[in-house]
């Protein structure tokens, strides 16, 4: 059954089921109905990403609405040291203000901190954006998005000009040869996107998974490459070098459309298989059939998700694997080219929107003074008041409280004490923080270390656009009432503009802002200035770009050109240099991180909901069973993981599935199972991405001494 | 002001360079390369000599590096001497550069056997293989030749007679030793490779050895016709190409006064021991009483080099190298690295090992206190990667040994039927439905899968589950109606 892009107006409306919406979880931003008593999710059919699936994530989503310990009125310390005790939504705003003023006063405006998320929707991320560069005048602000996003979108941009998660619709991938899926393990993290590779496969498509581990992906894949973490760069430009001796290049699409491909032949010279193989340790012959797959019928994707990005050269990784699809031709095919699977729900939109360091609305740079008068103008204030770039999330979180960082700290949708790496030094930074304010809808990890915490309103309960992996920008629509005493983002930007006396309009209304952002981003990279509410929910979303009211959008945005100076892509040499962190006598064995099925992110939400902790009770480390033989672990016996950085007690699990030089824990976990506790920030240099899926560790079994309990 | 003068801009020395100036952007860098064109990857003459590249298309740097990096290239240039006393470097070109440090990266030659027919120089349609001009000179020999001779039953002799196979000429590899690669392979393996290489129009002559090279005049010179064995037999061969062995070439470091064994003997800082302000790597120097001919080793040692100069890691040293041959040539598999002459005499000592010779496979690994200590993989080489990460390493083997050799034996835990999984398995991962829970929704009525997934919310998810579901409600089915018993 052929199923239709497009959404009727009357199926919006009167959908059965209840309010038609998303889920508030990951970037497939699958369509569900909210509605019922008691408040009951239903898979949409009408949304292509899903087409009536759910994981169990999004079937139990309704349950995060009435999570037992929600926050319903502000929360604050009267003093350091002092218990976070219930007060008034103005003695809380007051209390920020104040601390704002006084800071600021004393060490200057980028004495004042903000830190985003890659859940908010556009108009909030928007707003928060705008909220910090002319409210608060803070160059300081950046966004959880840095740890997910940021490798691919600095490759995107270097190579084809354009930051957009995938070149085409989701429905392209049912008709592609071959898509190759690095790093990513879709089976657990976006389960209804197999449902468009299964249908690839069906019709004969080759689907080819690069991960450390055997994962739930890997399984039903028709070729599982199983690299070293860390070398994928390296598998990637090995790919490149079998290609060229192979004779599979497409030297029309490199003639007609890119540039630089020589200095990438001699750059990839370097990588002749036997040498790759070394460093990676995959078979030559399953780099040659990988190879041979991508480049059977053309029509072939290949995407990267964190596991190729999350790296110190995470942004490197990402142009390898673009030289590789641009050496065969694959871009600008519909069904091919390249794509970044986007993580957070609104992980695209997130981006684009102005709430990162060196970012205005509209993919626009800051530091471009074209750019800044722009947006000065639709905002009513001088361009010479907007600040200029700040610190990247990692080194912001890094800076807290330092003399130089900021002394205070305001935090929307983000829960860092979990999902940061090294996230025992972000503990240390935050508390040497005057001053911390968090926004979210339950007592978070981070949270609970607030000095003031606003009880804000979740996903049904409020209204506004995402923009979902494919780039297509989707409605969000209000289904239930937020609880009494709740208030929305946009209102607590609201209340603290007024008190600051903040230039601009700060409207609670999300169809205004949108109206705001629109006009922001007109001419920008990522222009939404012709997408209305009214066509989102008439077309079933719009992809952007898209410039005006009759422009049908652009669902694949480099099927004519390339966004460069010159319309071609670029190819970039890049070099493989390994793990920032190798394994050495004293920490001998690689970790990896990652998710399991029933969580997402750092937990804050699915940890709160009955059936996702009964099917994924607690963190635990998997690792071979011959590794595990010679720490002297057993299976579902404690272990002590430690790296450089700290040491986390799981349970092991010991599977055949992973290399036996690799241990992987899932981060979704607080307390003694943070997996982020031992993470390496060792950043991108471009990206400024943390290396989140490779140090090294030790493995000890855990003695329980029986005294500890 | 003096800085660093590389000797030698081949596979050694022009890494050395690009690896120093990504560490370094300021040292003064000169480098003199003897060839003229920009350098090359060895590695790939095989592919040249293959038909797969072109000899233009297998560079290791752009030739515009050199001026974008701040590195005086000197190419075509060469060193005749060095004075030690002043610290400079006299060239063919007359000029006379300073330096603080000297790198030599001089790499070695072929290796001419001293026989009738070589002794004053090679007649047309000979070629000692080392350069790529040596490569293609055999290609244009071969254009025009119908058979060849290949002397020398090594790497690569053998990957010379695969590309000259590969362009239609009937090729015959002379060998000394009693097997070919009888330095990386036992006898067993070489016979299979023998083996391997007669399917592919390749005839090995083993323990035999060339007495001389028989030419006839050509013009003002002479062509080579054939080689003549020491049995007093003679191979015609319109093409010769001798692939001998390699000499490190140390004539300028002696000449020098460094002390020289077979290569610049160095310390592991690649210091000369003689000068520790002369530094030598690649085929050219010796650490240890070894000489590494491969590119790897000679690839590590220059990354050490530049972060010892360079300051960026100053305990760096190199201490040896675990060296992984490789053939390259087409349809010949073939891995092999470190002891693989062990038999089962030796109690300390555990050999595994697969011989399947009509198909071309043999496969051995020879492992001493629980690490891998050599391995042969022939014909297949799924587990090569696995194997050269477990020796570079030394790290402890996996317990089941059969996974050494072949891939996949071990961990595709083949998923038991839905039918016979106990009741606790979970079938749907996404919405966590064991067979437990489809059991009880198949009796409470639910008799189709749709109806079971509807209520279990069952492959709604990845929708991978749907066939085990369908098994489980037909069996269930089943179940009900065969007579109970």
């Amino acid at each position: 059954m052929a199923v239709s892009e497009k959404v009727s107006p009357q199926g919006l409306a009167e959908a059965p089921g209840g309010t038609p919406t998303h889920c508030p979880y990951c970037a497939l931003q699958c369509g569900m109905a909210v509605g019922g008593s008691p408040v009951r999710v239903t898979p949409r059919e009408d949304v292509p990403a899903n087409r009536g699936g759910l994981c169990q994530k999004g079937w139990t989503a309704a349950e995060l609405l009435t999570v037992p310990d929600r926050l319903t009125t502000p929360l604050m310390r009267a003093h350091l040291g002092a218990p976070l005790e219930p007060c008034t939504w103005d003695e809380a705003l007051d209390r920020i203000a104040s601390e704002i003023t006084r800071l600021q006063a004393r060490h200057g405006r980028d004495a004042i901190g903000v830190f985003g998320g890659g859940g908010l929707t556009n108009e909030k991320a928007y707003q928060l954006g705008k909220f910090a560069r002319i409210a608060l005048r803070t160059s300081q602000i950046d966004y959880n998005g840095r740890f997910c996003m940021s490798s691919a979108a600095a490759a995107l941009n270097r190579a084809f000009g354009l930051d957009r998660g995938l070149p085409g619709p989701i429905t392209d991938l049912a008709g592609a040869d071959a898509i190759m899926l690095a790093g990513g393990n879709v089976a657990e993290t976006m389960p209804p996107f197999m449902r468009h590779l299964t249908e690839m496969r069906e019709r004969g498509g080759a689907l080819i998974v690069i991960d450390p581990r055997r994962t739930s992906t890997a399984r039903q894949a028709d070729l599982h490459l199983q690299p070293t973490p860390g070398t994928d760069l390296a598998l990637a430009n090995g790919m490149l070098h079998l290609a060229i001796t192979e004779g599979l290049l497409d030297e029309a699409f490199i003639d007609g459309r890119t540039g630089g491909f020589e200095a990438v032949r001699i750059a990839v010279n370097g990588y002749w298989p036997d040498r790759v193989e070394r460093i990676t340790g995959v078979p030559v012959p399953q780099m040659r059939e990988a190879v041979r797959l991508l480049a059977r019928g053309r029509r072939s994707l290949i995407l990267t998700a964190r596991g190729a990005e999350q790296h110190a050269r995470g942004t490197d990784t990402v142009t390898a694997f673009i030289n590789l699809a641009l050496a065969l031709g694959l871009p600008g095919r519909e069904g091919g080219g390249y794509g970044c699977l986007t993580g957070q729900g609104n992980g695209q939109g997130g981006r684009e929107h102005g709430q990162k360091a060196d970012q205005l609305p509209g993919y626009r740079k800051i530091d471009d003074p074209a750019a800044r008068a722009h947006v000065a103008k639709v905002w009513g204030v001088d361009p010479e008041i907007i600040p200029g770039p700040g610190r990247s999330a990692f080194e912001l979180l890094d800076a807290l409280g330092a003399d130089d960082g900021p002394k205070a700290l305001l935090l929307f949708g983000s829960n860092p004490v979990v999902s940061a790496p090294r996230s025992g030094r972000i503990e240390e930074r935050l508390n040497a923080l005057d001053f911390l304010a968090v926004s979210d809808f339950v007592l978070s990890e981070t949270a609970r270390r607030a000095d003031v915490v606003l009880p804000t309103a979740q996903w049904a309960e409020e209204s506004g656009t995402l923009t979902n992996l494919e780039g297509r920008v989707l409605r969000r629509r209000r289904a239930v009432d937020p609880p009494a005493g709740v208030r929305t983002d946009l209102e607590i930007l609201a209340g603290l503009a007024g008190r600051l006396a903040a230039p601009g309009r700060w409207s609670t209304d999300p169809a205004e802002v949108f109206e705001e952002l629109r006009a922001a981003s007109a001419g920008g990279p990522a222009d939404y200035s012709g997408i209305t509410y009214e066509r989102i929910e008439r077309e079933g979303g719009v992809f952007w770009p898209c410039p005006s009211e009759d422009h049908p959008g652009t669902p694949r945005p480099f099927a004519e050109r390339f966004h460069t100076p010159d319309g071609r892509a670029r190819f970039v040499p890049v070099e493989h240099s390994g793990a920032a962190e190798g394994v050495d006598e004293h920490y001998p064995v690689y970790l990896t991180t990652g998710r399991v099925l029933a969580h997402y992110q750092s937990g804050a939400q699915t940890r709160r909901i009955g059936p996702l902790v009964d099917a994924s009770p607690e963190p635990f480390a998997e690792m071979h069973p011959d590794l595990a033989e010679r720490h002297g672990v057993a299976d579902g016996g404690m272990v002590r993981v430690t790296s450089r950085r700290g040491t986390v007690i799981v349970r092991a699990r010991l599977v055949d599935s992973i290399r036996h030089d690799t241990v992987f824990i899932p981060f979704h976990w607080a307390e003694e199972g943070r997996a982020n506790l031992l993470t390496n920030p060792a950043l991108d240099p471009m990206s400024r991405m943390p290396e989140f899926k490779v140090c090294a560790v030790r493995v000890e079994p855990h003695e329980e001494n029986g005294a500890d309990l | 002001m003096s800085g660093i003068v590389v000797v030698g801009n081949g596979m050694a020395g022009s890494r050395f360079v690009t690896e120093m100036r990504d560490r370094d952007r300021e040292v003064p860098l000169t480098v003199f390369g003897a060839e003229p064109q920009q350098p090359y990857n060895r590695v790939l003459l095989s592919n040249v000599l293959a038909g797969k590249s072109r000899p233009d298309q297998i560079g290791l740097v752009d030739p515009s590096w050199y001026e974008r990096h701040g590195v005086d290239a000197r190419l075509g240039v060469e060193v005749v001497r060095v004075d030690r006393e002043a610290r400079e470097v006299h060239a063919s070109d007359g000029t006379v550069t300073p330096y603080r440090t000297l790198v030599i990266a001089t790499g070695s030659t072929a290796f001419v056997p001293p026989i009738p027919g070589t002794l004053d120089g090679l007649p047309a349609g000979a070629v000692a293989f080392r350069t790529l001009d040596d490569c293609v000179r055999i290609m244009e020999a071969a254009g025009r030749a119908e058979r060849a001779v290949v002397v020398g039953g090594g790497l690569l002799g053998i990957e010379a007679a695969r590309g000259l196979a590969g362009r239609g000429l009937d090729v015959t590899v002379v060998h000394l030793a009693g097997h070919l690669m009888e330095r990386q392979l036992d006898p067993g393996a070489g016979r299979v490779l023998a083996r391997t290489l007669g399917r592919l129009g390749i005839r090995a002559r083993l323990e035999a050895s060339v007495t001389a090279l028989r030419s006839e005049p050509e013009g003002d010179g002479a062509r080579v016709s054939g080689v003549e064995l020491a049995t007093g037999e003679v191979l015609p061969a319109d093409v010769v190409v001798l692939a001998c062995g390699v000499r490190p070439d140390v004539t300028l470091a002696r000449e020098a006064g460094l002390e020289v064994d077979r290569g610049i003997v160095v310390d592991e800082m690649l210091r000369s021991v003689t000068d520790p302000s002369v530094r030598a790597i690649g085929e050219c120097s010796q650490y240890g009483g070894e000489v590494y001919g491969l590119v790897a080793p000679a690839w590590e040692q220059a990354a050490i080099l530049a972060d010892l100069l360079a300051g960026t890691d100053t305990a760096a040293r190199f201490t040896g190298a675990r060296q992984i041959t490789r053939l390259k040539a087409a349809s010949v598999e073939l891995a092999a690295m470190g002891e693989t002459h062990h038999g089962d005499e030796d109690p300390d000592v555990e050999v595994v090992q697969f011989a399947d010779p009509a198909r071309g496979t043999y496969k051995k690994v020879v492992i001493k206190d629980d690490r891998l200590i050599g391995a042969i993989l022939l014909g297949e080489t799924g587990t090569a990667g696995t194997l050269t990460q477990l020796y570079d390493r030394a790290a402890p083997l996996p317990s089941d040994r059969l996974s050494l050799l072949f891939p996949g034996v071990s961990g595709t835990a083949v998923s038991d039927s839905p039918v016979r999984m106990p009741d606790a398995a979970t079938v749907c991962h996404c919405n966590n439905v064991s067979k437990g829970q489809i059991r009880a929704c198949w009796e409470q009525g639910a008799r189709t899968a749709d109806e079971v997934c509807a209520r279990t919310r069952a492959s709604s998810g990845c929708g991978s589950c749907r066939d085990a579901v369908e098994g489980i409600v037909s069996w269930l089915d089943e179940q009900e109606a065969a007579p109970t018993g």
